[in-house]
């Protein structure tokens, strides 16, 4: 175990030292870059035929949401080597407007999962030829994963035996989503009810100073 | 898609000739614009294995590009997934791939697991192993016979589905379900196995090597068999690994590589079992791969059997595993901790994990993202056949349209995982 450890401290090392690397860390024995967006193509072609990385596979990419950052969506890329049996997780950041270089010249593979990262998240790929929805029905509107979508969705489809049609409607619930909050009342409460006053004076405070 | 025809008569090509005419095209030679027709393989169709809509464009009877529109089954998982404690999330796993569902349970139990920095108790791996392994065999018995029937053979899935519905009888017996098991839980499993199951698992695992060598004489000499797979639908090396291949499919095209060897989980690493490989990468193979492993697999049961000792099979720690009811009884304490654990759950430091196992198809993979609350805040999932789907537009170019079904029922798809 401890022999695997000192692999991927090693190629920790090797992977900090490339072009576009801003950051590396070891979170629970997964080796993790943070990387930049531009030169991704670069960088990712180098972990891919370098001997010293050799990734072959990209085995996964998908889109996570952060709603309250600037640049709130991260692009996770999980690659595999299977030459050198190490795996590792590249992380870049985007907005929903800024495009993210295409990997699908890298990994033929790559293709469906940027698809899916658009259709789920609408992160944008650039030089991606075939940027269409992949999961979602056909003229879907919206993007199903971010954190702002509801988890009921905008419609619903029903077969209309009158019109001999499949019809879209808005969603109509008998009972309202219900979403418990499980954040305990003595822990998480930071402003007690009918105390926000004291809240705002403390937030002048800060200002002023 | 239209192209222009080549004519007969070949010459040199003259200057100021429309960009796609084939050289040789004499000046004044008539073109003739031919429509490839499009055919619609699915939604509904026996050997799509699911809700696949293939749309084909054919050139007469062969292939010329294939392009799979999937998400005709997707429930949005991922995101229910975020809005369910970690407990309430393990059942949507044996929905997703439902041929193999204790597979699919093991790698988000593994992968709260690895958030947790919990530990499960011996017996706990060793049920797992066993019952991974248990599902590998249901996986494979169901591929690999009904491909059979997609390509006309039908005895094989009548031979399969007998000895399936054994190895069901062994999921019902300890999880309770056939198929939508929810045994494999963050911290171990359910329950401990009933008095006596190991002891039918043993007398099966005897019998079983005799059927996998029926299955074969029926298939692997049969010659219409193998003029239906060998060399079809050929993937190299190379290619296999570009295109994200895993599991049986990659290891047929000549790459030993095999998650519960190279990065062993839970008791994998005590067990002895060859890595079944094929080398040329085509239906055949990826057939030959499958009957491999299930030999293997039960070699792998056999030593889990011998080998389990008893003791607790889930991690003790009750605010993670739920107490027994016998406990619940008499101790107000093993209450409180019922009641919490199935209603809030219990919370995960923040951090990410990327964890895969061997499942029956290949690498599937859970990325899970915890935020210090009692639910995931991102749970993506790997599936297998995502990949192996994407690849049918090189599998299957200039290919007969039959020898698609043969390729599809060769990749294992189960569109459960795939559209998720």
């Amino acid at each position: 175990m401890s022999e695997r450890m000192e692999g991927i401290a090693e190629l920790e090392r090797q992977v900090a030292a490339l072009p576009g690397v801003h950051a590396t860390t070891i979170e629970k024995g997964e080796l993790v870059a943070h990387a930049a967006r531009e030169g991704l193509v670069a960088l990712m072609t180098t972990l891919r035929d370098d001997p010293r990385f050799l990734f072959a596979q990209a085995m996964d990419i998908c889109g996570v949401d952060w709603p309250e950052r600037s640049e709130r969506f991260d692009v996770v890329y999980n690659l595999l080597s299977v030459a050198l049996n190490q795996r590792l997780r590249v992380i870049i950041t985007t907005d929903e407007v800024t495009p993210v270089p295409s990997m699908c010249g890298v990994w033929p593979s790559a293709t469906w999962w940027e698809r899916e990262a658009w259709d789920l998240f609408g992160i944008v790929f650039s030089g991606q030829p075939d940027l269409r929805r992949i999961l979602t029905d056909y003229g879907f509107e919206g993007h199903p994963m971010r954190k702002d979508f509801p988890l009921t969705g905008h419609v619903e489809v029903r077969y209309d035996e009158e019109r001999k049609s499949v019809v879209y409607e808005p969603v109509k619930l008998v009972q309202d989503f219900r979403n418990f909050d499980f954040i305990s009342p003595w822990e998480g409460i930071t402003t007690l009810p009918g105390d926000e006053k004291v809240h705002e004076g403390r937030e002048e405070e800060g200002r002023g100073e | 898609m239209s192209e222009v025809a080549p004519s007969d008569t070949p010459s040199a090509t003259p200057p100021g000739t429309p960009p796609g005419t084939p050289p040789g095209t004499p000046p004044g030679t008539r073109r003739v614009e031919i429509d490839h027709h499009a055919i619609n393989f699915g939604p509904q169709h026996p050997a799509a294995h699911g809700v696949l809509r293939l749309i084909l464009e054919m050139d007469g009877e062969v292939v010329e590009r294939a392009d799979p529109h999937i998400g005709l089954l997707h429930r949005g998982t991922e995101k229910l997934i975020e809005h369910k404690t970690y407990i309430q999330a393990v059942p949507y796993f044996d929905r997703l791939d439902y041929v193999s569902p204790m597979c699919q349970e093991h790698a988000f139990a593994l992968a709260t697991e690895r958030l947790l920095g919990i530990e499960v108790p011996e017996r706990g791996k060793w049920i797992r192993t066993l019952f991974a392994e248990i599902t590998r065999v249901l996986n494979h018995l169901l591929n690999v016979t009904t491909y059979a029937l997609d390509v006309g053979a039908i005895t094989p899935s009548l031979w399969g589905f007998e000895e399936r519905e054994k190895l069901l009888e062994f999921h019902e017996a300890a999880s309770g379900a056939r198929l939508h098991a929810n045994y494999f839980r963050p911290g171990g499993v359910s329950r401990d196995l009933p008095a006596g199951l190991t002891e039918k698992i043993a007398a099966w695992a005897e019998t079983f090597p005799k059927f996998v060598d029926d299955l074969e004489d029926l298939l692997t000499g049969n010659r219409i068999w193998k003029q239906r797979t060998v060399d079809i639908g050929v993937i190299g090396a190379e290619d296999a690994l570009a295109w994200g291949f895993s599991g049986p499919c990659l290891r047929a095209s000549g790459v030993p590589w095999d998650l519960r060897r190279a990065q062993p989980y839970d008791m994998y690493g005590e067990v002895d079992f060859a890595v079944a490989v094929g080398r040329n990468g085509d239906c055949y193979d990826r057939y030959l791969v499958r009957m491999g492993e299930m030999r293997e697999s039960v070699k792998i049961i056999n030593q889990c059997l011998a080998l389990m000792k008893p003791g607790p099979v889930k991690v003790q720690d009750r605010k993670f595993t739920p107490p027994t009811r016998a406990e619940m009884k008499h101790s107000m304490e093993a209450l409180i901790h019922h009641f919490k654990l199935y209603t809030e759950g219990f919370h995960v430091p923040a951090g990410a994990t990327y964890t895969v196992v061997e499942a029956p198809k290949g690498e599937f993979g859970v990325y899970l993202v915890a935020d210090g609350t009692n639910r995931p805040y991102r749970c993506k999932i790997r599936a297998t056949g995502f990949s192996f789907l994407q690849a049918i537009e090189v599998l299957a170019r200039r290919h007969m349209l039959a020898d698609t079904v043969a390729i599809i029922g060769s990749l294992d798809i189960v569109f459960g995982e795939i559209d998720r």
